[in-house]
């Protein structure tokens, strides 16, 4: 099995997390993984990715423009910026909750998460558009968008491991106390 | 051995532990600063390590340490180097005993540096051997390679990774501590025929080096690691290769699978270049491009081998427009370059012309300390001809706009000097120089010597926060902590400050708005320098436990808080002001400022 999966998202949303609970669940498998992500001054606040790869004999983390057969939005701008990685046939989860740039409180210029919505269904056949305002309340916490994504993209079927897996890498990597809090929001549906 | 999914920056720092690493320094940078930190999580109890106070401190530490024997690990960033360049000049000419090995971390884009300069020049201009890893796996074996080389040759040995080698993830196996190389150190054995630096000994010891360094050519070219694939024979119809190393390597070798058959070399040792494997690769071929980050090193180096061994293929790369000049390579960059340099015709890509995508320049973080204290000093001097000289760190991002308070950045420290030559040129302006706390230990120590010595003027902002902040929180002399564990006596920035001859040195919490705006109104004006040092935690480390909140009631939708301080917990909806509580940490810089104090609560309230 070869994957290449692309999470995305704002500095500070949990994409390095999520990142690293496929990597430890497609390790406990015996799937050798690579992986490559934004650290720096960008988590202050800029678009952040990571890039993660599943598979025998590859050579670099990096993914190459329409390759991603799986891209995790955690907002909706972002997803649109790096659609240029997905397969034609590729699967995408989005975040509907957009997360506006200090610059546009300065100047007015925001932009519409619905445009941007409206962009990737125009485009994207296999898009699964999660309500992310709507799953935090009824999860209970705005801090797991990153499991609830998840949670789709196993549902989906495009991340190629089963709930039990994501959980296990739960238990190793979160500490305890969040264990149920993570399993809620991986199984809401 | 087992296996372990690690970062390439903590598969360094485990294969340094493997080769029994006695000593671990350096200065935070990033993408270099997990080295250190992984060492000081894994170490055994034999290991010291420690943040230095800057890079110099720490190659000098690291000398000292292969002086006696041991094997020390210094690590700092590209930048970095540049301030340990003195000592690592001189000790290349007078060497090591035990192994030292430099972990220089280079950074193309740039991601996070001031320059694209590449470490792989600065080897063959310092004439210290460097190793060049294109992953984590590889990172892992080099480094322990380098602790051999180093004590062989008696040198210095650099480990060069780049950000996405530093930085990208693998399952690679590893040593369990029970298989760790145990080295342990002679001590220091006097002989200052050996170790004080004269003339006469530099002269012959760069004779000895020049030699050396040709035998590592013709050692490195039987190098493993610098391969040429497929091997001979497997290959006989190829007219063309292509040469790479780094990371780029792996974009190559991705290109390859989708390209087809092509003659490759892999450089892991640019310095002392393999030359005669560099002979071999090129024999028949007629054209290689050249895939590299940074300097058109390889590139460089197989022009000149074609000139010494008299050799008429074509080297393509940086230098005939074949490969860009500066930045990141990536994937499809590099399979477009290959692609052409075929003339393999590749599927054309539909242009999208997606909606226009939101800006995101990197902020300071909402209830950050920096923003108030910034903010004061632009209150405090409306309408005033100014300059504000800024420095390295979150702080520079006091650059963005609404703040727009970092009128200079150069490198480390140099704000002071800055400072005071704006000043020294226009007798009117009032010139200030923001310092961080860890810059302020690390780099700006001499500027204020040279400045109070030398009677110039201007206002020292301290910007203490008490941390390393920007590359992740490491302790500074600040901080009364250091990476051995222990809580020791902080160093005090006043007391520096006063000892050194500043006579108006004032502490002041930025986030008390109108106390801060007084202090510096106040300070500014005085004779000669003076020093202003803002202390609040950075709030990454002290998250408070308090929001505002803004009654929609009284807010008038002014905008007045957006406007003047750009936070990002704050926006406007349905024309009022509204907070993010995910975001705010109720620094109430915002509800000091509302007009019609419309925002409540939070920590200073």
């Amino acid at each position: 099995m070869r994957k290449n999966m692309i999470l995305c998202g704002v500095g500070g949303q949990g994409t390095v997390l999520a990142s690293r609970l496929i990597s430890s669940a497609a390790m406990a498998r015996r799937i050798p993984v690579l992986s490559a992500e934004t650290i720096g001054m960008a988590q202050r606040g800029g678009s952040v990715f990571s890039h993660l790869r599943m598979g025998e004999n590859l050579y670099s983390p990096m993914i190459a423009r329409g390759e991603a057969d799986l891209i995790l939005g955690f907002e909706p701008g972002e997803a649109v910026r790096l659609l240029p990685f997905l397969k034609p046939d590729g699967q995408m989860v989005v975040s509907s909750r957009p997360v506006m740039p200090v610059t546009a409180a300065l100047s007015d210029t925001g932009y519409r998460a619905e445009d941007m919505l409206d962009y990737l269904a125009s485009r994207v056949p296999r898009l699964l558009v999660v309500d992310a305002e709507k799953a935090l309340r009824e999860v209970g916490s705005p801090k797991v968008l990153n499991l609830i994504l998840l949670g789709a993209a196993l549902r989906s079927g495009a991340l190629g491991l089963e709930a039990e897996d994501l959980k296990d890498a739960v238990r190793r990597l979160i500490p305890e106390k969040f264990h149920e809090l993570n399993f809620r929001a991986l199984d809401y549906a | 051995m087992h296996e372990e999914f690690v970062m390439g920056n903590e598969a360094i720092a485990l294969g340094a532990l493997a080769a029994g690493v006695s000593l671990v320094c350096g200065y935070p940078g990033t993408p270099s600063t997990e080295v250190l930190e992984t060492v000081a999580k894994r170490r055994g109890e034999s290991v010291y390590v420690e943040w230095s106070v800057n890079e110099k401190t720490a190659m000098e530490l690291a000398g000292g340490a292969a002086y006696a024997g041991a094997r020390a690990l210094v690590t700092m960033k590209q930048m970095g180097l540049n301030v340990a360049s003195d000592p690592l000049m001189c000790l290349e000419y007078i060497g090591v005993k035990g192994g030292l090995v430099v972990l220089v971390a280079d950074d193309p884009g740039p991601i996070s540096s001031q320059t694209e300069q590449d470490t792989r020049s600065f080897a063959a201009f310092s004439k210290v051997p460097l190793l060049d890893p294109s992953s984590a796996a590889e990172a892992y074996e080099m480094v322990q390679e380098a602790f051999e080389l180093s004590e062989k040759y008696q040198t210095p040995v650099f480990l060069r990774p780049t950000t996405r080698v530093s930085h990208g993830y693998a399952s690679i196996r590893v040593k369990d501590p029970e298989e760790y190389t145990v080295h342990t150190p002679e001590g220091f054995v006097k002989d200052s025929g050996r170790w004080v630096i004269f003339p006469r000994l530099s002269f012959a010891n760069h004779r000895k080096i020049e030699v050396r360094n040709d035998q590592l050519k013709d050692i490195f070219s039987a190098h493993p690691l610098n391969r040429i694939e497929p091997e001979e024979g497997t290959c006989s119809g190829c007219r063309k290769g292509v040469a790479a190393g780094g990371f780029s390597y792996t974009y190559v070798m991705e290109a390859r699978e989708q390209l087809g058959r092509l003659r490759t070399l892999k450089i892991s040792t640019p310095f002392p270049f393999p030359e005669k494997k560099a002979v071999e690769f090129l024999a028949g071929l007629d054209e290689v491009l050249c895939v590299e980050e940074l300097d058109p090193y390889i590139e460089r180096e197989l022009i000149f081998v074609c000139g010494k061994y008299g050799l008429k293929t074509r080297i393509l790369g940086k230098m005939t427009g074949h490969m860009p000049r500066s930045g990141e390579n990536s994937r499809d960059l590099v399979l477009q370059a290959m692609a052409s340099f075929l003339q393999i015709s590749l599927p054309a890509v539909p242009e999208e012309t997606p909606p226009p995508l939101p800006v995101r320049p990197p902020v300071l973080c909402a209830g950050c300390p920096h923003r108030a204290s910034f903010y004061a000093v632009k209150q405090a001097m409306k309408g005033r001809k100014t300059a504000f000289c800024g420095d390295i760190g979150c702080y520079t991002l006091g650059n963005a706009m609404p703040l727009d308070m970092v009128d200079t950045c150069l490198c480390m420290g140099a704000g002071l000097g800055i400072a005071q030559s704006l000043n020294r040129l226009e007798k009117d302006r009032c010139c200030f120089a923001f310092v961080g706390d860890s810059t302020f230990f690390a780099s700006a120590l001499p500027g204020v010597v040279n400045a109070v010595y030398n009677q110039a003027e201007f206002t020292l902002i301290v910007l203490d926060n008490s941390t390393t902040a920007m590359t992740g929180h490491q302790p500074h002399p600040g901080t009364g902590k250091t990476m051995m564990g222990q809580v020791v006596e902080k160093v005090s920035i006043e007391n520096v400050l006063r000892g050194i001859g500043v006579t108006a040195v004032e502490t002041v919490d930025p986030l008390n708005h109108p106390l801060a705006v007084e202090t510096v109104r106040r300070v500014a004006d005085l004779p000669g320098v003076k020093a202003i040092v803002f202390r609040s935690p950075c709030v990454a480390l002290f998250r408070a436990s308090s929001r505002v909140t803004v009654d929609p009631a009284v807010c008038v939708g002014c905008k007045k808080c957006i406007r003047e301080i750009g936070c990002p917990a704050l926006s406007i909806s349905e024309g009022k002001a509204v907070v993010d509580p995910g975001q705010c940490n109720g620094c109430t810089l915002c509800a000091q400022l509302c007009p019609v104090g419309a925002i409540g609560g939070g920590a200073h309230a």
